[in-house]
């Protein structure tokens, strides 16, 4: 029969059970003993030849006596009961009380201020702006803080009803081409499209949806101090993820950089090639550039607000102080074709980032629900007895 | 004319048809023509499935017939084909995971087979051609081929024995590998054909291959020179079965009659019929639930994609417009290709790989029941045998248990208890065991006193050692011995004790262990059967003289007729026939005066629960024996319906008998019987008894397994009750079943919770039985009432305790088991018997388990468990039954509860992309979720746990109602888990989503993007999905921690490795550092613990609220009665002060 083929790997496993030790109740020996069981079982099963040699060994057949094959290795039986749970919820919710708590006031320490500048109303200062055949359209937004803003403040513009997300939207970009690859240049990936190659059929670079669709309005902050505008210093750095800046996106090695781009063109929707973003500093120029970065990360939901620039030196290093400002916005971007929104946001932001109600009401929330059932739980308990605490 | 001719031909081609002709070593028959040799198939046995070449082409279609395979298949070939949100890589990797880990599966199968095929194929065979002996490779023997094979080895094909080394034209054969008998069976050389094999010339024609090992119908025809052809006929005792093994004898020669394939080895290990499982059902139903989500979902969406475009602006923001190609689709087109695009974004809403795991979990769980330490039986040294693993769970769902009697409740461990001579009693004790003369037969309880005549007596005990067909073990040591006590025999006077006492080792080997237990019972009386030596049977006889008899005919034992009959020759001369059978069939058989005497003594032990046989006998003149002689022997002859011909020979000759006696002989109930059997209606479960038995025996081993107590009212629907109003049966039978119809279903006090059976005394038990006879009245009447009696009869079942269906034929068996199974709700059913005749019922039953009896192996051959027990039942059902269960009913809901929670918020997410396609997890994490992340805790858990330990779980069989009826996959729990998944999935979605209400996270005032978002959410689901699972398990070996743990542990690893490398291969690099950004954030990690410690709120209040079923059932340990070693001895119905009452 097949007694020599599973004889045989009894053998193997008898003696490797030797070697590892016959008591050993050892992970390795477990799985060995599973393994060779599978094994061996599997041919005895599967196996239909009836091929009579000689008798099998008796004792081939007697099952192993571990606690593995017996089912009975030792385990850990928990049991939740009314005793852990009431007492864990109560610490549960208090402690999520505590968060919710801190969560909740440091959201409220954090100012942030919002305004649409659309000009989607008629009293809307860009209003005049809003008109798409107007080029080169400036437009002021003019405000003012009571007390402090506290830095260092975050300057984030938003984008209403903007899908980011669409799926062609998100895969229409060459990464080969943002990482520096000079072949990508010429040649960009066809998921770009209908971005890939201009009306000459010369092929665009950064190629794609997302890229042709940078976000372009600019925007100057000034201090309006006794009648006099004051520019307030934004800081363009620091504003994308280090790993982007540093490691995933780069430039080509070429020197100067304009060479690299020879035989391309610039995204149809740029009035400026990516090697002129920002010539003043070439760290942050081309595809190293950090508002482009910003707008590369994608956003996850149609209503987003990206960060802009940061508040961080001179006079305003300790935060913006009362008083009257001026925004100055060099308005580009059109939204309102598909009815979307623009607006600018002046933040500060804490351990927790951004102000974000939810969290700590919902810490709030969650905690006292806690609590509130563990007391019922109790009562019930108190008034009905267990069965099992009998 | 025409007709004529194609009759001719047809008939021809019939005849073709059903036998075939062969040319023993290839010589033509009577003439000299040219013999064309017909095809047959080689010797070649191929169990493997594949080969080199083929293996690709044919595995892959056989998996993609899967319906599942399939489904991916086609998600697969969209993706390739139409822009699709994902990849084809995120279903193609499952997919050929799935596949591969399938085919390397059954790739090593079929090598195993191959392997052993060679093994085979390759063996060296001797085949005489012309004269001359040829080593062959086994594969290379052709039908026809003269084949020789020496002692120890297996029989490469179907034989027909020609030639024999033995003296006595006989061989002996063990068939343990065919059939797992390994007594030594004897088979005959055809005779006139031994002497000369070189010059023989004959042709054999015989019944084209059937799987049937005991049956075989053939001739032979003997073509000498000069004389008409002889004939012989063929049976299976001359027939060598390949796989068989030859023993005791040094070598024999044989022609080859069938081939490879052909034989009936290959023949009888060809396709089952493959049960499915209940479980396997509710998939199914979950299954075409969840295309059904899938397909609305897709629907919906695509619906509202262009409802929300036809607002302008909307469809072609300038910021995206579309390709030119795109813009130039069909319209409806683009309808299609979207709604494709939604199916393939949400396909893994049905679980790839729970196919797979669902296999594994089976395949490996089985192992723990081979592997029961509970099972193995010191004994035979075997433990139990997984023959399928697709039915574990199907242990836990039992709701009818069929059992055998003789064998299964009872040990099948035959003693001779008592005998009766012309109506007088002798009781053998076993405290005065000396041997020495029959007066030690005391114990007449018969009250006169008296004894039957010293002649009658003879007779009897001559009788009982001649009629059987048990062989004499021979001595295995050597044959030398053999003739040692032989000579010892001879010379006996002096020492008698000696020779008694080597009588007693002596070791008789029959298929039946009443057979033994006769013989044996005989050999006390002074009656030594001494062994059959070619066609002699010799006796020794209480003065210790050796009587030989010549042993003409044996008219075996069938069910059917319940009797079998010896014609033996006398050294005298007289032909005498003595028959032994069940005293229904005895009884009409005999001289009638006699029957009277007897029947008391008949009807008395079998009350007692004892197995009676009657004895009778007759001389035959020399012309009703050459009658006889001449219809046996025609009737063996005949290649068509032999086994009727021969039936009505038999029934002819044995009519006339004159009754000598009746024996006793005792079964002993199986180890625990009535606990076990206790502990089945403890759990539920309705068990009927199907025995072949009479009434009274089988009644009273019911009152011993305590399946009849003694308050349990009985109804009778049997023969004897039929026949008692005097009226016509039809007419009993209606108003009967009317009567118990009332009693039983009507009057009874409406049962809560379906099938459990009350404990409480207040409740009238019913027990029922019926017999075979009125059973086919009850399934056949006129068609009218068919439906109506099998209804009733149904109903009134349902509702007894216990049914005993006594007299039953092994197709009937089948038919009960049948009935049920189709009957209202489809019960699960269980068919549990050791012997031949519980074949069928094991068979037709969902789940058939075999006892490794000692009736031989076919029940375990066409079982799917076999244990060595009928105890070990209990644990099967009760432990593995009910653990496979709860293990692969939470495996299934779990697995579509992940999938559903898994795939919601990717559904969720397309309102707020633009009905995009846009997906919200990275193609990595869509291919890993099922494969990697979330698939070995739920497998470690579905092999390991024990949500009650092993322990409370036999000792409370009422745990077993609770699963009862398929309870953790119908509808309810189903709905429940669907449930929780979209809680699960809505939560994760909308707490990360609101948290994304303002994206700047970090407290560096960055901002997060979509695939943080998606990220995010992942963990939340990985982390719940896994901890949920772990909230349900009840039982944490090191395995459990390991992995449950390790998946945790992996997922952070492997999201870490993904995200920390520029990796070649990807175009977009999108997870190039999220993971990390995403842990950098205090607002991320207290959402993900807020969002999961709020997914498992529900699941943790649950559990303390709805207590958890074991630690109720701790509580309630009923202790049961233990019964002991009752037999049916100690216990018979009448006899009984033992108190059963639940009552305490």
């Amino acid at each position: 029969m097949y007694s020599s083929m599973i004889g045989g790997l009894k053998v193997t496993q008898n003696q490797a059970s030797k070697m590892i030790g016959k008591q050993s109740r050892s992970f390795v020996y477990d799985a060995f003993v599973l393994f060779f069981h599978v094994r061996a079982d599997c041919v005895k099963r599967r196996y239909i030849h009836k091929m009579v040699k000689e008798e099998q060994p008796e004792s081939v057949n007697r099952p192993d006596n571990t606690a593995f094959t017996q089912q009975r290795l030792p385990a850990w039986q928990p049991m939740l009961s009314a005793g852990i749970i009431i007492p864990g919820f109560v610490l549960i919710g208090l402690a999520f009380i505590g968060i919710g708590v801190a969560l909740f006031v440091t959201s409220r320490s954090i100012q942030m201020l919002e305004m649409d500048y659309t000009g989607y109303e008629q009293n809307s200062p860009c209003f005049k702006c809003s008109d798409e055949s107007v080029k080169n359209c400036m437009c002021n937004l003019d405000f003012n803080i009571d007390t402090l803003f506290k830095g260092p403040v975050f300057f984030y513009y938003g984008l209403s009803n903007y899908f980011q997300n669409f799926r062609r939207y998100g895969v229409s970009k060459d990464l080969d081409q943002l990482s520096g690859d000079m072949d990508a240049f010429l040649d960009p990936t066809s998921d770009c499209a209908p971005y890939q190659y201009d009306g000459n059929n010369k092929p665009i670079v950064p190629c794609g949806a997302v890229a042709n669709s940078m976000f372009n309005d600019t925007f100057k902050l000034y201090q309006i101090v006794k009648g006099v505008k004051k520019l307030v210093p934004l800081d363009g750095k620091g504003i994308a993820w280090w790993t982007d800046y540093n490691i995933k996106y780069r430039n080509p090695t070429v020197k100067p950089l304009k060479n690299a781009f020879n035989g391309t063109v610039k995204p149809l929707n740029w009035p400026k090639p990516a090697y002129e973003l920002d010539p003043s500093d070439p760290a942050n120029n081309g595809f190293i550039n950090q508002d482009f970065l910003v707008w590369l990360r994608t956003a996850a939901l149609p209503n987003f607000s990206k960060l802009y620039r940061r508040i961080t030196e001179g006079d305003y290093a300790e935060g913006l102080p009362a008083g009257n400002y001026s925004l100055e916005i060099a308005y580009n971007y059109p939204v309102l074709s598909f009815d979307g929104r623009k607006k600018v946001v002046f933040s500060n932001v804490s351990w927790m980032g951004g102000k974000n109600e939810f969290l700590g009401i919902a810490y709030l929330v969650i905690g006292s629900m806690c609590v509130v059932m563990s007391i019922v739980m109790l009562i019930v308990y108190a008034k009905f007895k267990f069965p099992e605490e009998d | 004319m025409l007709r004529r001719r194609l009759n001719r031909l047809l008939g021809r081609d019939e005849r073709i048809a059903d036998r075939r002709t062969i040319y023993v070593g290839h010589r033509s028959g009577s003439t000299n023509d040219a013999i064309i040799p017909p095809k047959f198939c080689d010797n070649r046995i191929v169990s493997s499935k594949y080969t080199v070449w083929n293996f690709l082409p044919k595995n892959l279609f056989e998996q993609f017939r899967r319906i599942a395979n399939f489904y991916f298949l086609i998600i697969f070939l969209v993706q390739v084909i139409v822009d699709t949100p994902t990849s084809p890589v995120t279903s193609g990797l499952p997919l050929f995971f799935v596949i591969t880990v399938t085919a390397i599966k059954q790739g090593y199968e079929d090598w195993l087979r191959h392997k052993a095929d060679n093994e085979v194929n390759k063996y060296p065979v001797t085949v005489i051609e012309d004269g001359r002996r040829i080593r062959k490779e086994s594969e290379k023997i052709k039908v026809g081929d003269v084949v020789q094979v020496e002692e120890e080895e297996t029989f490469p094909c179907d034989l027909i024995l020609l030639q024999t080394s033995r003296d006595d034209d006989t061989c002996f054969v063990t068939t343990a590998s065919l059939d797992g008998e390994s007594n030594h069976k004897t088979h005959y050389t055809v005779p006139d054909t031994g002497r000369d094999l070189e010059s023989l010339n004959a042709t054999i024609e015989c019944e084209q291959p059937q799987p049937d090992l005991y049956k075989f119908v053939g001739r032979m025809h003997i073509y000498t020179s000069n004389q008409d052809p002889a004939m012989r006929s063929l049976g299976p005792e001359n027939l060598l079965l390949k796989g068989a093994t030859l023993k005791n004898t040094q070598r024999i020669s044989g022609v080859a009659v069938y081939t490879g394939m052909e034989t009936k080895m290959a023949l009888n290990y060809q396709g089952k019929s493959q049960k499915r499982s209940a479980v396997e059902k509710s998939i199914n139903a979950f299954l075409l639930v969840y295309l059904c989500i899938l397909v609305s979902k897709a629907l919906v969406c695509t619906t509202l994609k262009y409802a929300w475009q036809g607002t302008p602006g909307q469809d072609e923001p300038w910021y995206n417009e579309k390709t030119q190609t795109v813009k130039e689709t069909n319209f409806y087109l683009k309808m299609f290709t979207d709604f494709l695009s939604f199916m393939v974004l949400f396909n893994f809403i049905i679980p790839v790989s729970m196919y797979v795991t669902v296999e594994m979990q089976k395949f490996l769980g089985s192992f723990f029941i081979t592997w029961d330490k509970d099972f193995f039986d010191p004994e035979i040294k075997e433990g139990a045998l997984v023959n399928t693993s697709d039915l574990n769970e199907e242990l836990g769902q039992v709701e009818y248990v069929f059992t055998d009697k003789t064998g299964t409740l009872t040990q099948n461990n035959m003693e001779f208890i008592e005998c009766c001579i012309d109506g007088f009693q002798y009781k053998y004790r076993d405290a005065s065991s000396e041997l020495d003369g029959f007066c030690v037969t005391d114990g007449p309880v018969s009250k006169l006193q008296q004894k039957a005549g010293r002649e009658r007596e003879e007779l009897f005990l001559r009788a009982l050692c001649l009629c059987h067909t048990v062989q004499v073990k021979e001595p295995i040591e050597c044959h030398d011995q053999g003739d040692g006590l032989m000579d010892q025999v001879d010379g006996l006077e002096a020492d008698g004790q000696e020779t008694s006492s080597l009588q007693e080792q002596r070791g008789f080997i029959a298929s039946s262990p009443d057979e033994v237990a006769l013989v044996k019972g005989a050999m006390r009386y002074g009656f030594t059967f001494l062994g059959l030596e070619s066609k002699t049977m010799k006796i020794l006889n209480r003065n210790n003289a050796v009587e030989m008899y010549e042993l003409l005919h044996v008219l075996n034992f069938d069910p059917v007729r319940r009797r079998m009959s010896v014609i033996v020759r006398s050294k005298s001369g007289d032909i005498l026939l003595f028959c032994k059978g069940a005293d229904s069939s005895m009884f009409p058989r005999v001289r009638q005066e006699e029957v009277e005497r007897i029947r008391m003594h008949v009807e008395r032990n079998a009350t007692e629960g004892y197995r009676t046989l009657c004895v009778a006998y007759k001389y035959l003149s020399a012309e009703e024996y050459n009658q006889a002689d001449k219809g046996l022997r025609e009737a063996r002859l005949a290649l068509q319906d032999r086994d009727e011909k021969l039936m009505a020979v038999y029934n002819q000759v044995e009519t006339g008998m004159s009754l000598i006696g009746a024996t006793a002989v005792e079964d002993r109930l199986q180890e625990e019987a009535a606990e076990t059997m206790m502990a089945l209606q403890g759990a539920g479960i309705n068990v009927w008894v199907l025995t072949g038995d009479k009434m009274e025996t089988a009644k009273s081993t019911c009152y011993a397994c305590r399946l009849f107590q003694r308050n349990t009212e009985l109804l009778e629907l049997t023969v004897r009750t039929l026949e008692d109003g005097g009226r016509r049966r039809e007419k009993r039978l209606h108003d009967l079943l009317n009567e118990y119809y009332k009693k039983a279903v009507l009057d009874a006090p409406p049962v809560k919770g379906g099938v459990t059976r009350s404990w409480s005394s207040t409740n009238q038990d019913y027990g029922f039985i019926i017999d075979g006879a009125t059973l086919s009245m009850v399934l056949n009447s006129s068609e009218s009432n068919s439906s109506r009696y099998k209804n009733l009869f149904l109903q009134i079942c349902q509702n007894c305790t216990a049914v005993l269906c006594c007299r039953m034929a092994p197709l009937q068996k089948a038919q009960i088991v049948k009935m049920v199974k189709n009957s209202k709700g489809s019960p699960i059913t269980l068919s549990i018997g050791d012997g031949a005749n519980d074949v069928s019922m094991i068979l037709e039953a969902h789940v058939g388990i075999g006892i490794k009896g000692k009736e031989g192996r076919q029940a375990v051959r066409n079982s799917d468990y076999a244990i060595t027990k009928l105890k070990h039942l209990k644990k099967l059902l009760l432990v593995h039954g009910h653990l496979y269960y709860v293990r692969i009913a939470h495996l299934v809901q779990y697995f579509f509860y992940k999938n559903l929670c898994f795939i919601l918020p990717q559904f969720l997410y397309q309102f707020f992309c633009g009905y995009s396609q846009q997906p919200l997890f990275d193609a990595a994490y869509l291919t890993m979720y099922n494969i990697c992340f979330t698939s070995m805790p739920i497998l470690a858990y579905s092999l390991f746990e024990q949500h009650i330990s092993i322990e409370v779980l036999l000792d409370n069989a009422t745990l077993y109602r609770e699963i009862a009826k398929n309870a953790m996959l119908r509808w309810g729990p189903f709905l429940q888990w669907t449930l929780l998944s979209l809680y699960h999935g809505l939560l994760f979605f909308f707490g990360v989503r609101f948290l994304f209400s303002n994206p700047a996270l970090q407290d560096n005032g960055q901002v997060f993007g979509n695939w943080s978002f998606g990220t995010i959410i992942f963990t939340v689901l990985i982390f719940t999905v896994t901890l949920t699972l772990a909230l349900d398990t009840r039982h944490w070996t090191w395995i459990n921690h390991f992995v449950i743990w390790g998946s945790l542990a992996f997922y952070v690893f492997f999201s870490f490795f993904w995200g920390g490398i520029i990796w070649p291969f990807l175009k977009h690099q999108r997870l190039y550092f999220v993971f990390a950004n995403m842990l950098s954030s205090v607002s991320t990690w207290l959402v993900i613990i807020l969002l999961i410690l709020l997914s498992l709120m529900p699941e943790i209040l649950l559990t303390v609220f709805c207590k958890p079923r074991g630690s109720n059932a701790r509580q309630m340990k009923h202790r049961l009665p233990s019964s002991g070693t009752s037999t049916i001895f100690m216990l018979s119905q009448t006899a009984s002060t033992h108190s059963f009452s639940w009552s305490d």
